[in-house]
């Protein structure tokens, strides 16, 4: 899957393919959690902590996690919805936000987002042409022209505009509603598109639809995605690359198949093992972590995992890992995991096919 | 049909069961004829897409359904029928014989009393016991649900929990009165991964300790294998195929339940396209004639778009709703 | 479904290596025929709506008679006689009566709907205006300023609505403009809070969010995507704190407080044909029931709007 070397010449693209398309550094952002009469800050929430990684140019990056992992609120940041505490996010080598680099407008013209709720992420009060006509418009594209380009658009994500077109959000179906978001997003002619849990609401059947338009979409207009998602199979089936996150922080990324194929970290192991097998004769019978992921609010020192892991040992509350490649072994550098515990990463093949015992 | 003696046979029974929703300018046919029997200590997984009717047929059962539902069929539950039952009758059945879990635990719990509180009260209500026996049976439930440090999280409110938790603590309310049947409605759908094969184990261990029947409602085709002895898929309100899981997983019949094996995203699909049901669910105000599924449906004929479909059902009970059935079935 | 619909369907789905699916155009939720907008389906429903239509009617006939005075009665509402005084209701060329000084009372009641209505009816336009604005900021850019806003208004929350108004029409004198101004003071708060609330709801949906995510100005933002989400819920508030409104009004100039006399104004009428109640008990009572019909037929309108405009009732 090596997109990245038949994109053709994007008159956007400035750094060339060798260059990430996007850059991000030490992403940060805490959310205080007020309480009191007088409205003291009385926690802080470590939504996003320290987070580094980058997409390169064509591809898909996947990003799993369960809830509070950080990886909406990471969507969030990079689309500036909410204002990171701190960090860099670089678009095809400008600094978002920084005098020298490019404008959050003009990033927010290159990446476009889709929410999860199909429903809210639609104006109740504007038919579907002209919800998806809307952003360019404020942009200045005569009426006329914006309205006959979303009009191609909905026919491009399968809705025949003569049916769908003065329709209200109301008046359609989850699936349909999706591809009109799609549509949307696709409006401004993105580079990068952010799909955060964008067919988690949606029913299986409907879902596979919706994955190969994505997929179709992908290659047709050489867009670049960051899928995030809880559905370890979706993610599996959609990105090159994986970046496994664990209450704010990024715990283990890499090829997907490298991921997929030899988790290292112990949470990706559990989380993997976790997966209902789809097989009667092979059902889980051990669980692969006891109790709920803990709360974000003022989350454990060190390694956050450390609290529900089997492998953890004192350096695990001292220190936080860094995300390092395994130092020998076949895996290659680009898999990254952030253990303090050689053994642990180990996958010992009994730990893996646990649950079909 | 139903003998009242309840020695052996279904604990649960279901015939012809059918909801319509009846308003000023809508006619909805949520569940049309659904049929099934449940043994004691058996799992049924009704599987299906929203809308297809599965809450619809649980609530049902429970008699939780609005005025304004016409409900026709039978109910038998332990040789009673819940549908003639009157009100003060059926309150002691709920929560008795048969009880109900949740999707959302934080709606189906009180937020202003303790687990404890509520679970006693339950108890109390349903068996006349002393407060304190039934304080005493609450700390055993939860302990039983595995909930960690049972005696303190018995005073907890149910905000004061974590999603886990709060779905441990509503199926210990729902056991409190030992039911003879437990409905599930997406207990697990809620939930993250690591916790969803946590409640599924639960469920699976609890089944066995206590011989109770489940009915299991999902759109999860995983959670559906982990936990079923038999699944049930529905669409459009009718059962469109019934079999063991491994019948249902390995050899489906219908084309509905292939379309949808087919489309459900698993391990080792990468790279290839995806197989796709064409279109959404009927809308159940307007339901086409003959098989629900015939315009969605790659094999249909003319036959499928008129009059009843006949249910074709093997020696081992493997039943599907097809016309095409016997020819379809390169396995 | 059409049968053309069907056939569409059919035939895409015949040409199944097709790039993007148009199987999925196949009619899945049959809307029947042409689906009409958001206000022309509300417009339907209101349509439907018997009691609403009942009361809209209701309200139409009072603003005919109140503003068509002239048509419906020849009588000078200022003119009486001793000799007609307290007449009963059907008299004949006074149908409803006359009043302590021998005035026609239709006529009364008609002009003096027109007094009533506007001193009932200007308030809430200003609240409307005022207070829709600041709830709108308050709600929108939320933090400190929504702070600062909400809680200047829950001062003003602390007193009972009719001591307010009293207390205002106190401090400024009496006049109908005055209670005008006092009940307009009355009506901002809860127009604020209400306003403050729908907004804050509809800014933190994700249409919101993908506005801004796409580029869009507050402003436009605002006009386009939380205007047109708001205004629904808050005009039908404000129709709800007319039919408030009209008995407040009443009462303060039940009091003396509002319009003076000799102005006809259903609560002066009111309390002037007070001390006629033993005498003509029946016709004493009918401005009160004026004020009752109309304050009721708002209500009952609001409530009706409020449903119609609904989507997730039908849905």
């Amino acid at each position: 899957m090596s997109a990245a070397l038949q994109i053709p010449l994007d008159p956007r693209d400035r750094g060339g393919p060798a260059q990430p398309l996007l850059l991000v550094e030490n992403l940060r952002k805490h959310f205080p959690v007020r309480g009191g009469i007088l409205n003291r800050q009385t926690a802080t929430v470590q939504a996003v902590d320290d987070v580094s990684f980058s997409v390169r140019k064509g591809e898909t990056l996947g990003i799993v996690g369960e809830s509070g992992c950080g990886k909406s609120t990471t969507a969030r940041l990079l689309m500036r919805l909410i204002e990171p505490d701190a960090g860099d996010v670089i678009f095809d080598g400008d600094a978002v936000g920084d005098r020298r680099g490019i404008s959050v407008n003009d990033m927010r013209r290159q990446m476009q987002m889709v929410f999860q709720d199909s429903y809210t992420s639609l104006n109740p009060r504007m038919t579907m042409v002209e919800s998806i006509a809307y952003a360019p418009r404020m942009h200045g594209t005569p009426r006329r022209e914006a309205i006959d380009r979303a009009e191609m658009l909905l026919h491009r994500v399968g809705l025949n505009p003569r049916q769908y077109a003065r329709r209200y959000p109301h008046e359609l179906s989850g699936g349909q509603r999706q591809r009109v978001n799609i549509a949307r997003a696709l409006a401004l002619e993105p580079r990068l598109v952010i799909l955060d849990e964008a067919v988690a609401a949606l029913d299986k059947s409907v879902e596979a639809q919706v994955l190969n338009l994505l997929g179709e979409l992908k290659e047709s207009l050489n867009l670049t995605y960051l899928f995030i998602s809880h559905d370890l199979n979706v993610v599996e089936y959609m990105s090159d690359r994986v970046m496994v996150m664990y209450l704010g922080r990024v715990v283990e990324a890499g090829p997907v198949e490298s991921i997929y194929r030899h988790p290292r970290h112990p949470y990706t192991r559990a989380l993997f093992a976790s997966k209902p097998t789809l097989d009667p004769d092979r059902r889980t019978t051990e669980m692969p972590l006891t109790g709920d992921p803990p709360n974000p609010i003022n989350p454990p020192s060190g390694c956050r995992f450390r609290t529900r892991c089997a492998f953890a040992q004192p350096r695990c509350a001292e220190r936080v890992p860094e995300l390092l490649a395994p130092v020998a072994g076949d895996a290659d550098a680009s898999h990254v995991v952030a253990c303090h515990v050689p053994e642990a990463q180990t996958p010992k093949h009994h730990t893996t096919e646990v649950g079909h015992a | 049909m139903p003998d009242g003696s309840m020695v052996q046979g279904p604990v649960l029974r279901v015939e012809d069961l059918t909801v319509r929703f009846t308003r000023r300018d809508t006619d909805v046919a949520a569940v049309n004829g659904v049929n099934f029997s449940l043994n004691a200590g058996e799992t049924l997984t009704i599987l299906g897409e929203s809308g297809s009717g599965k809450s619809v047929s649980l609530k049902a059962m429970m008699g939780l359904l609005p005025g304004y539902a016409r409900i026709d069929g039978r109910i038998w539950l332990n040789g009673r029928d819940m549908l003639t039952l009157p009100e003060a009758e059926l309150r002691k059945v709920r929560g008795g014989a048969i009880s109900m879990i949740f999707q959302e635990p934080m709606a189906a719990l009180d937020p202003v009393y303790t687990i404890g509180e509520q679970i006693a009260e339950t108890i109390v209500q349903h068996e006349g016991c002393s407060k304190d026996t039934a304080w005493k049976r609450a700390l055993g439930l939860l302990e039983q649900v595995k909930i960690p440090s049972a005696a303190r999280r018995l005073k907890n409110y149910p905000h004061e929990m974590s999603g886990g938790m709060r779905q441990r603590a509503m199926i210990a309310l729902a056991l409190a009165c030992s039911p003879s049947v437990l409905l599930a409605d997406e207990p697990t759908t809620a939930l993250d991964v690591t916790v969803q094969i946590q409640i599924l184990l639960l469920l699976r261990q609890l089944q066995q300790e206590l011989g109770m029947a489940i009915v299991f409602v999902t759109h999860d085709v995983g959670a559906a294998a982990e936990i079923s002895d038999r699944i049930a898929v529905m669409y459009a309100g009718r059962f469109a195929e019934t079999g063991t899981t491994r019948q249902i997983m390995r050899q489906p019949l219908h084309p509905y339940t292939k379309g949808l094996l087919a489309s459900t995203v698993h391990g080792g699909m990468r790279g290839t396209r995806l197989e796709t049901i064409p279109g959404s669910p009927p809308n159940l105000a307007h339901l086409p004639p003959g098989c629900a599924f015939a315009p969605r449906c790659r094999y249909a004929v003319d036959a499928c778009r008129q009059g009843d479909i006949p249910v074709v059902t093997d020696e081992t009970g493997h039943m599907a709703r097809c016309v095409r059935v016997e020819e379809a079935v390169p396995a | 479904m059409s049968a053309t619909t069907i056939k569409q369907g059919h035939d895409a789905r015949m040409s199944s290596t097709l790039q993007t699916e148009i199987a999925i155009t196949t009619p899945d939720m049959p809307v029947g025929g042409v689906t009409p907008g958001y206000w022309k389906s509300v417009a339907g429903r209101l349509l439907r709506d018997k009691v609403t239509m009942a009361v809209t009617l209701v309200i139409l006939g009072i603003l005919f008679i109140t503003l068509g005075a002239p048509l419906v009665t020849s009588y000078d509402p200022y003119a009486g006689s001793i000799m007609t005084r307290l007449k009963p209701i059907g008299t004949p060329g006074h149908w409803l009566g006359t009043d302590e000084t021998g005035r026609d009372l239709w006529t009364r009641l008609c002009y003096g709907g027109r007094m009533s209505l506007l001193a009932a009816i200007l308030p809430v336009t200003i609240a409307l205006i005022a207070g829709g604005f600041l709830g709108v900021l308050a709600g929108y850019a939320g933090g400190r300023v929504g702070t600062l806003i909400m809680r200047t208004m829950d001062v003003f929350y602390a007193f009972p609505s009719i001591l307010l108004a009293i207390a205002i029409c106190g401090l400024l004198g009496n006049g109908l403009s005055n209670s005008i101004i006092a009940l307009a003071v009355v009506f901002i708060p809860p127009m604020v809070r209400v306003s403050e609330t729908v907004t804050s709801q509809a800014r933190g949906l994700d249409f919101v969010e993908a506005a801004r995510a796409s580029g869009t100005t507050t402003l436009q933002i605002i006009r386009h995507h939380v205007l047109a989400n708001v205004l629904g819920p808050i005009l039908v508030y404000a129709t709800s704190l007319i039919s408030v409104s009209i008995i407040l009004s009443a009462g303060l100039s039940f009091l003396g407080l509002g319009v003076t006399p000799p102005q006809p104004e259903w609560g002066l009428m009111l309390n002037s044909l007070r001390q006629a109640i033993y005498v003509q008990p029946y016709v004493a009572a009918l401005p009160g029931l004026m004020i009752f019909i109309t304050s009721m037929s708002f209500n009952l309108m609001s409530d009706g709007f409020r449903s119609a405009m609904d989507v997730r009732l039908n849905k």
